[in-house]
């Protein structure tokens, strides 16, 4: 038994072999969204509905012109199985799996390449199609990101006025030639008309501003109302910031259509129109989906990366560093975002790639000049003033103030996300963001700070006073000498103190509308306004009393001391660390944006700081926080393992449940196998020898199943309820009037991943994590005993988590009532909520649910079927 | 025929892209005169108020003593005054912003076209078809199930063909939006 069980074992290769070869069928592979045909995702139990023919749910066409004349036996045997190794929607990929597809199919174009010239071709083709694909995605992106930059821009000056000598001109670009503008109002020029000129013929008076304030909130509501339409006709995945769903596509899950051609298409649009609209969101979380909408798009053009899924995740990673990297004309913090933040599997010529990514999405961008200073970025700074020891109190109280708003931040909108979910309230979608857009508008116009484009408010608020700038910010009382605020100061303190709480408040109850919406652009503006209060503060206080002997050596009368616009920069990073929890990528980005060098430390102890007050309340970030409230199937990588539970413990069965499901090598027919797929709703089943013997031999996926026999059944003759089925390399011997047996060999996992009964989970669960499992068997003596799926390990962490934090947790979800003034849901809201976040894990994505994930949960066959 | 599908959707992203570069392209080597400025910023200076200068310049010339004319101070303190002035050169591509506000117009206005046809003109051609009536009114879409009329993409004409892949995107796209509006699985 022992020397078969490695006979077999040599012949992993073969099956891994067919299987890769399989794949051929593009249709069935289509990722993008486009095919695999939904029906099956919509009842999980594919047989349920129909028991006869199982295999009619799938879209069984013979794509790829694999010859279809075959009928015999054994060319059946070499004949790949279209559609075999290929998932479902919402399951789980096996990574083990397809990297051994990948290295497999490299041997055979290796071992061909010799055969002729073509081949070599193919093989060069082959070699060179990651750099080329990673190529294409940088140069998609950056021009996508150039179009959006610039109809964003040119939108969002639509709801001021437009520019009557070309009409494609936003404000900056219409008075870019003109002389008429003076050293007070540089903005203003002739050629610019706002809507009261046009309409009323005056510009000023309070007619006029009525006139205004009508048009912005007209515009803005039409574009939400735009934006929010165009998703729910065309795009539904097209909402949100994406992060969350592509950090839980690059772990190894499958969501069709959520990279595809009209989810990029609608979010590229509905972006620029949500940016315009003037709500409280930003353009970059959105920009990383739009580059993997781009890398998915152009993988399907290598078939190198378009029939695996383990290798489309690596130009996915790639495609996310570009995105990063356009969004803030980051590349280098582009590439820390995607090793820190988004990627799972990271290996160094991913890094490379998206080294290389980063790059050339840059580089487009910048010869696009989206923002005509020939910079990649809107807030560049250029002061080179010291900073000096003592400042770093300041600095750290503000990665302090970041760290608790990151909190607030996060329990808030997920409280309020969960109520979304959950309530009927959900049910309005298209209502929500007009009215999150009315009450936007009509409470930002009043306010200049909170009129103007977020991007344009944060870079007013980094760049330093000088004697160039007139705005209202550095109304000093002596220009030449001293830092004595004037009025102007005062009352932009003001106006900079509304606007922080106007914008802590939407920008809540905005991300999570039904339209593009990213995160980063708020947080730093909030961090950049608390950052720049705490500058003034600091410089008045250093202004008149710098007699005090913290200031005395450093601070003489006159000089300028303390850069408020320094704190403006550190307080956006450590606001923007809060709500992330991103450390070094956040440090990159924000250095890279500013050109600010000088700055590394500051920025390091106010991120640093942030993230510590902000764990302190919850390890989660706010992508964790989203994939958890959403039940996604992610196993966080960064998350500790700290019990003492057994393999035995987790694996299913459970002791109360019925046994295992199981396929015996070759003593079942094709009736009894479709009799076992039917009653039950696993997603694989464990072969063994035999009942007597219990041994392990492989493991076999019921999609796989279903299209092997289905398969058979229209191509090979003979092949009917009663004929016995085999997993082994030869036929069993059988009695000679028996129809002809099926083979299924090929679809066989000979090498599945097994652990003994006795395996610490905290292995078992670094197992999963290191190789992307998506399934494990347990065994004792060889025999198997149970499985354990991702989904097992998911939900077993929950548990301990509910168990060994009920302190904590009752304090969660007594916090979460907090912005409940919103709804009517009273008293009992806690424990609702606390039912729903299990039930999420439980049918969210899984099991006997509707979507199945990846629920091979064993279940049991009685042995007297077996 | 997915392929098919597959290749047109490239084709155009490819034609969209190329036209995008070579625009930009194009613009860089025949700068307009309106492409470049080089802009001054002068702050006060004793009894002068600030000024803004503005001219076409190369990036060369762009400085101080050739932007600002006439100079507002006597010979003596031109040093001291272009000490304060900041000189800018700036580029910009006029083409690039035209023909970009243009594509990202059409394509919104095609888009609106197509959204209302789905939502007005659809439903009234094909009554009896179940599935657009979904997509108009889909608050009430959770119990009607599209049926599987077998594969409507294998149809001979090209027309039929598009049909079939429009009937398959639209069944696509109201499986989207149950999952992420009515059942609130994604994206809350």
């Amino acid at each position: 038994m022992e020397s078969e069980q490695l006979y077999h074992r040599g012949y992993c290769r073969n099956s891994y072999n067919s299987i890769a070869s399989a794949s051929s069928d593009e249709e069935l592979l289509d990722g993008a969204g486009v095919i695999m045909d939904f029906h099956t995702t919509e009842d999980d139990n594919l047989l349920d509905g129909d028991a006869a023919s199982p295999g009619s749910n799938y879209n069984m066409s013979n794509g790829g012109g694999a010859p279809s004349s075959t009928t015999h036996l054994l060319d059946f045997l070499e004949e790949p199985i279209p559609g075999v190794g290929t998932y479902d929607d919402f399951h789980t990929i096996d990574w083990v799996r397809e990297k051994c597809k990948d290295r497999e199919r490299h041997r055979k174009i290796n071992s061909k390449k010799k055969e002729s010239a073509w081949e070599f071709t193919k093989s060069l083709y082959d070699a060179w199609s990651g750099w080329l694909v990673v190529t294409l995605t940088g140069l998609a992106s950056g021009a996508l990101a150039g179009l959006i930059d610039i109809a964003a821009d040119w939108m969002n000056d639509l709801k001021e006025g437009v520019c009557l000598s070309a009409l494609w001109f936003n404000h900056e670009q219409c008075c870019w030639t003109s002389n008429e503008t003076t050293f007070a109002e540089r903005d203003k020029c002739p050629q610019w008309k706002s809507w009261a000129e046009l309409i009323l013929g005056q510009a000023e008076g309070p007619g006029s501003y009525i006139m205004n304030y009508f048009m912005y909130i007209y515009w803005a509501l039409s574009f939400a109302f735009l934006a929010v339409c165009l998703v729910k006709v065309f795009a539904p995945y097209a909402c949100g910031s994406g992060i969350p769903e592509i950090k839980t596509i690059l772990s190894g899950f499958i969501i069709r259509g959520y990279l595809g051609k009209w989810t990029l298409m609608i979010k590229t649009i509905t972006l620029v129109l949500a940016v315009a609209s003037g709500l409280s969101l930003g353009k970059e979380g959105p920009l990383v989906h739009v580059a993997c909408c781009c890398g998915n798009i152009f993988s399907y053009l290598f078939p190198k990366y378009s029939k695996n899924e383990a290798k489309k995740r690596e130009v996915l990673s790639a495609a996310s560093a570009a995105g990063v990297s356009v969004a803030f004309g980051a590349p280098i913090g582009g590439v820390l975002f995607s090793l820190e933040e988004v990627s799972y599997y990271f290996p160094l010529k991913t890094l490379w790639r998206s080294f290389f990514a980063a790059l050339v999405a840059a580089f487009v961008l910048r010869s696009i000049n989206p923002f005509g200073n020939s910079r990649l970025v809107l807030f560049y700074v250029e002061y080179h003033t010291p900073w000096y020891l003592f400042e770093l109190i300041p600095f750290i109280l503000l990665g302090v103030f970041g760290g608790l708003w990151g909190a607030f931040f996060i329990r808030a909108n997920i409280a309020w996300c969960r109520r979304r979910k959950s309530t009927r309230f959900g049910k309005y979608p298209v209502l929500e963001v007009i009215l999150v857009a009315a009450i936007t508008a009509v409470v930002a116009f009043p306010n200049p700070y909170t009129r103007q484009n977020t991007s344009e408010l944060i870079k007013e608020l980094f760049t330093d006073c000088g004697p160039l700038e007139t705005s209202q910010l550095c109304q000093y009382r002596s220009q030449m000498t001293g830092n004595d605020a004037g009025p102007g100061v005062y009352s932009a303190m003001w106006q900079l103190c509304l606007a922080l709480i106007f914008k802590i408040i939407m920008t809540i109850f905005t991300f999570g509308l039904k339209v593009p919406s990213g995160l980063f652009i708020p947080s730093m503006a909030i961090g950049a306004i608390a950052g720049r209060i705490v500058g003034i503060a600091m410089e008045q206080l250093a202004y008149y009393h710098h007699d005090w002997f913290l200031f005395k050596e450093w601070c003489e009368v006159g000089a300028d001391c303390i850069t408020p616009g320094l704190y403006a920069m550190v307080g956006a990073a450590a606001c923007l660390g809060g709500v992330t929890r991103m450390t070094v990528s956040l440090v990159v980005i924000v250095f890279e944006l500013t050109g600010g060098l000088e700055y590394i430390v500051p920025l390091m102890a106010a991120v640093m700081t942030s993230k510590w007050v902000g764990d302190a309340f919850g390890r989660e970030g706010i992508y964790e926080s989203h994939i958890r409230l959403n039940g996604y199937p992610f196993l966080d990588a960064k998350e500790e393992f700290t019990h003492t539970t057994l393999a035995r413990e987790v694996m299913r069965p459970r002791r109360s449940d019925p046994p295992l499901a199981v396929m015996t090598q070759d003593d079942m027919t094709v009736e009894e196998l479709q009799a076992t797929i039917n009653e039950t709703s696993y997603n694989g089943f464990p072969v063994i020898v035999s009942k007597e013997s219990q041994r392990l031999v492989g493991f076999a996926l019921r999609r796989d199943i279903t299209i092997a026999i289905e398969n058979a059944r229209r191509k090979q003759e003979g092949i009917l309820p009663n004929s016995r089925v085999y997993f082994t390399q030869h036929a069993p011997t059988l009695p000679a009037d028996s129809p002809r047996p099926l083979k299924l060999r090929s679809i066989l996992d000979m090498s599945p991943f097994t652990v003994t009964d006795h395996t610490p989970m905290e292995i078992v669960v670094d197992i999963f994590r290191k190789l992307g499992l998506r399934q494990c068997l347990v065994t004792h003596n060889g025999i198997v005993l149970g499985i354990i799926t991702k989904k097992n390990i998911l939900e077993h962490l929950e548990e301990l988590k509910q168990h060994t934090e009920p302190l904590a947790a009752s304090w969660y979800y007594h916090k979460k009532r907090y912005p409940s003034p919103h709804g009517s849901n009273g008293k009992p809201r806690s424990r609702v909520h606390h039912v729903q976040l299990i039930r999420s894990f439980q049918d969210g994505w899984g099991g006997r649910g509707e979507d199945s994930e990846d629920e091979e949960e064993v279940g049991l066959l009685d042995s007297s079927n077996l | 025929m997915p392929s098919d599908r597959e290749g047109l959707w490239m084709l155009a992203a490819f034609a969209l892209m190329t036209l995008f570069l070579l625009d930009n392209v194009g613009v860089t080597q025949a700068k307009s005169f309106d492409d470049v400025r080089c802009k001054c910023i002068c702050p006060p200076y004793r009894n002068i108020s600030g000024h803004i200068y503005n001219r076409n310049f190369t990036q060369k010339d762009c400085n101080c003593l050739h932007v600002v004319d006439p100079m507002p101070v006597p010979g003596n303190d031109v040093e001291a005054y272009c000490l304060l002035c900041e000189c800018k050169y700036e580029e910009r591509s006029t083409n690039t912003i035209r023909v970009t506000i243009i594509i990202f117009l059409s394509v919104v206005g095609a888009l609106l076209l197509y959204m209302l046809f789905l939502l007005l003109v659809d439903p009234l051609i094909r009554k009896p078809d179940p599935l657009a009536q979904t997509l108009h009114n889909e608050e009430d879409s959770e119990d009607i199930q599209p049926q599987m009329s077998g594969d409507p993409a294998r149809g001979n004409t090209v027309l039929e063909r598009v049909e079939g892949a429009q009937q398959r995107w639209k069944k696509q796209v109201q499986e989207q939006r149950k999952t992420v509006f009515d059942r609130h699985k994604m994206l809350s």
